[in-house]
């Protein structure tokens, strides 16, 4: 029998049990919807993380003490302001290096205050990182080296505080310690629902006498040349320990984050995909009963078709189509679900969903490929059957 | 009586066939020994009570089953040296079934149950269409092309099943108790038509009935008992 003629008799089929093939299909429509959507959600997440490490910079290296992992607290760190200094001598360029050290402080305009993370940086940071200026100026050399008590907003952080009014000059208290607004951060969005517009950046110096401390938490080095990264890299930690002896410290560069990152999420979305294959493949055992339930069901239709002339394998093809049909609708519904879910949630919550062209081809041929699997047996069995037997059945 | 000549050449043909089925364990002998021939355009009525093989003996000639041991030729093929698919064939092109429940497809009109053993023969749509419509105007119903079974009488789903059995021009057509599910009305308008069909096609009609005046009809009765053949008018 002709494949055409194969796929009207599977179609037509289907359609006399409309209510039981929709009931099979669900199956396959929610393993297929859940794989499409939560792979979505997964690419966007790491999208959207990658775009925020990118947008850091470019050639950045980070200088941490201790192991650098992610997830664990940092050693205590035993870096000092003066190795910004020493640092630069490394790179051959002081303004290349910026230093951190960060503390979550109560930042209060009168009745109005706000915990947020306080960074104390020195001069170099819109030299290092890419980030924009709204208003006024980024601290000063001066302002580091005279300790002064000058800071500059994040946006958000700046429009909770002081509303409509212009920042720009006026007092707030960091830590019960007034300081002046000399600028305002461009917006950059949120990460995660954690925005990025509640940071405070004040001198370092000031920061060091306001948390009371005398280290810093990281550098940040900008390498000259997307070629020099990687050796750079190898000469701060050696240069550091050499000045520190017996004491580790670790350079990461911006790729091996963003590989890190990728690893990590990439993972996630594995094994998110992974358990919404789960559920396709329950889809595809419902398949394969409601398959044996139909081939039963037509058993003197199968005798009849062999007393006809059909062979073996077109009442297999016949059967087989049945299912592969049966699932890759349901499979095309699924994508539609899913594909659907992702722009909603895009839309109306704070999850990233990407849909990655890749998944929804991949779950459409796992689809196809669970209803050829599931379908095998039940139409292999539909097309062995003895035709005397089968004519003879009630 | 109503019966075409017999051209001479055997359509079908069993030497001495035996076939013995295992049921639970235990072993039926369905049929003991059988000899018999029938020629082109016969027309034979195979008479005898439940479980005396004549079923079998329906299934052996219409290839849906083999031997256990003899010769079965049909249309001088042994059918012992066919494959699965080359049997499928066999039964596609000379044989036409016709069965006491009409075995209809319930969800597909008249022409198209009629078209289907053409869909197994490989034949083109357009092809399929204009055959199927000359067998069904054959047994009567040009005007029932697009009903469906369930919108037809049994009289006439038994003729479209006769349509359908002839549509591939077989030589030999198997009925097996034709007239069992229809009024004594219905019944002898199938009974002629398969008469007619059979002296106008020189198509062999192998009827199994339990009616002796259908049986007496035929020019030639063979009878069943116990897996053998009791008596056969026609015999050589």
């Amino acid at each position: 029998m002709r494949f055409r003629e194969a796929f009207g008799a599977a179609f037509d089929a289907l359609r006399a049990n409309r209510l039981r093939s929709a009931l099979t299909m669900v199956g396959v429509i929610i393993g297929v919807a859940s794989v499409v959507m939560l792979v979505a959600i997964g690419s966007g997440a790491k999208q959207e993380v990658e775009q925020q490490v990118e947008g850091l910079g470019s050639n950045l290296i980070l200088v941490v003490p201790g192991e650098f992992s992610f997830g664990s607290a940092p050693a205590v760190s035993r870096l000092k302001l003066d190795d910004v200094d020493y640092l630069g001598r490394v790179v051959g360029d002081r303004q290349a290096v910026a230093a951190t050290v960060t503390s979550s402080e109560e930042v209060r305009v009168g009745t109005r205050s706000e915990y947020v993370t306080v960074s104390g940086t020195n001069e170099n940071v819109p030299l290092v990182f890419d980030r924009p200026l709204a208003r006024g100026r980024y601290l000063s050399a001066g302002d580091v080296a005279t300790r002064r008590r000058v800071a500059v907003l994040g946006s958000e952080i700046a429009t909770t505080v002081f509303g409509d009014l212009d920042p720009l000059g006026r007092q707030i208290s960091v830590a019960g310690v007034r300081f002046r607004v000399i600028g305002v951060f461009a917006p950059l969005g949120s990460a995660f629902g954690v925005s990025r517009d509640k940071e405070v950046d004040v001198p370092v110096t000031a920061a060091q006498r306001l948390f009371g401390v005398d280290r810093i938490d990281a550098l940040a080095i900008k390498a000259p040349t997307v070629d020099s990264v990687d050796e750079l890299q190898g000469r701060l930690v050696a240069a550091l320990e050499q000045k520190y002896p017996g004491q580790k410290f670790s350079a990461v560069t911006q790729t091996q984050i963003l590989g890190t990152i990728g690893t990590i999420l990439g993972l996630l979305t594995l094994v998110l995909a992974a358990i919404a294959g789960i559920s396709l493949l329950v889809g595809g055992v419902g398949v394969s009963n409601i398959m044996l339930v139909s081939v039963r069901e037509r058993t003197r239709e199968i005798g009849l078709r062999k007393a006809l002339g059909a062979r073996q394998q077109d009442i297999l093809l016949q059967f087989l189509i049945e299912a592969v049909l049966l699932t890759s609708i349901g499979g095309l519904i699924g994508i539609g679900i899913g594909v659907g879910a992702a722009l909603l949630a895009n839309t109306f919550t704070s999850l990233p969903a990407a849909v990655a062209w890749w998944s929804i081809a991949l779950a459409f041929g796992v689809s196809v490929g669970v209803g050829v699997f599931f379908g095998v047996f039940p139409a292999r069995r539909a097309g062995r059957l003895d035709p005397v037997v089968a004519l003879r059945t009630e | 009586m109503t019966a075409g000549p017999a051209t001479g050449a055997p359509a079908v043909e069993a030497i001495d066939v035996t076939r013995v089925y295992s049921l639970e364990g235990v072993e039926v002998q369905a049929l003991r020994g059988v000899s018999i021939r029938i020629d082109e355009g016969e027309y034979v009525a195979v008479v005898g009570p439940s479980g005396s093989g004549k079923s079998t003996l329906m299934h052996l000639l219409g290839c849906l089953d083999r031997p256990t041991s003899g010769v079965l030729r049909i249309g001088g093929r042994e059918v012992a040296e066919l494959s699965g698919n080359e049997l499928a064939a066999l039964r596609n092109s000379r044989v036409g079934f016709v069965f006491q429940s009409f075995q209809l497809l319930a969800r597909t009109t008249a022409v198209d149950n009629v078209a289907l053993p053409l869909v197994y023969g490989g034949v083109g749509r357009k092809e399929r269409r204009e055959r199927a419509v000359q067998a069904l105007t054959a047994v009567g119903l040009a005007h029932r092309l697009g009903h469906r079974p369930a919108q037809m009488s049994g009289g006439e789903q038994q003729r479209v099943a006769i349509a359908r059995a002839l549509v591939t021009d077989p030589q030999v057509l198997l009925a097996d108790e034709p007239t069992g599910n229809l009024d004594s009305r219905s019944g002898g308008e199938v009974m002629a038509i398969l008469e007619r069909l059979n002296a106008e096609r020189q198509v062999a009609v192998v009827l199994v009935t339990h009616d002796h005046e259908i049986a007496e009809r035929a020019r030639r009765q063979v009878y069943f008992r116990d897996g053998l053949i009791e008596r056969d008018t026609g015999a050589a």
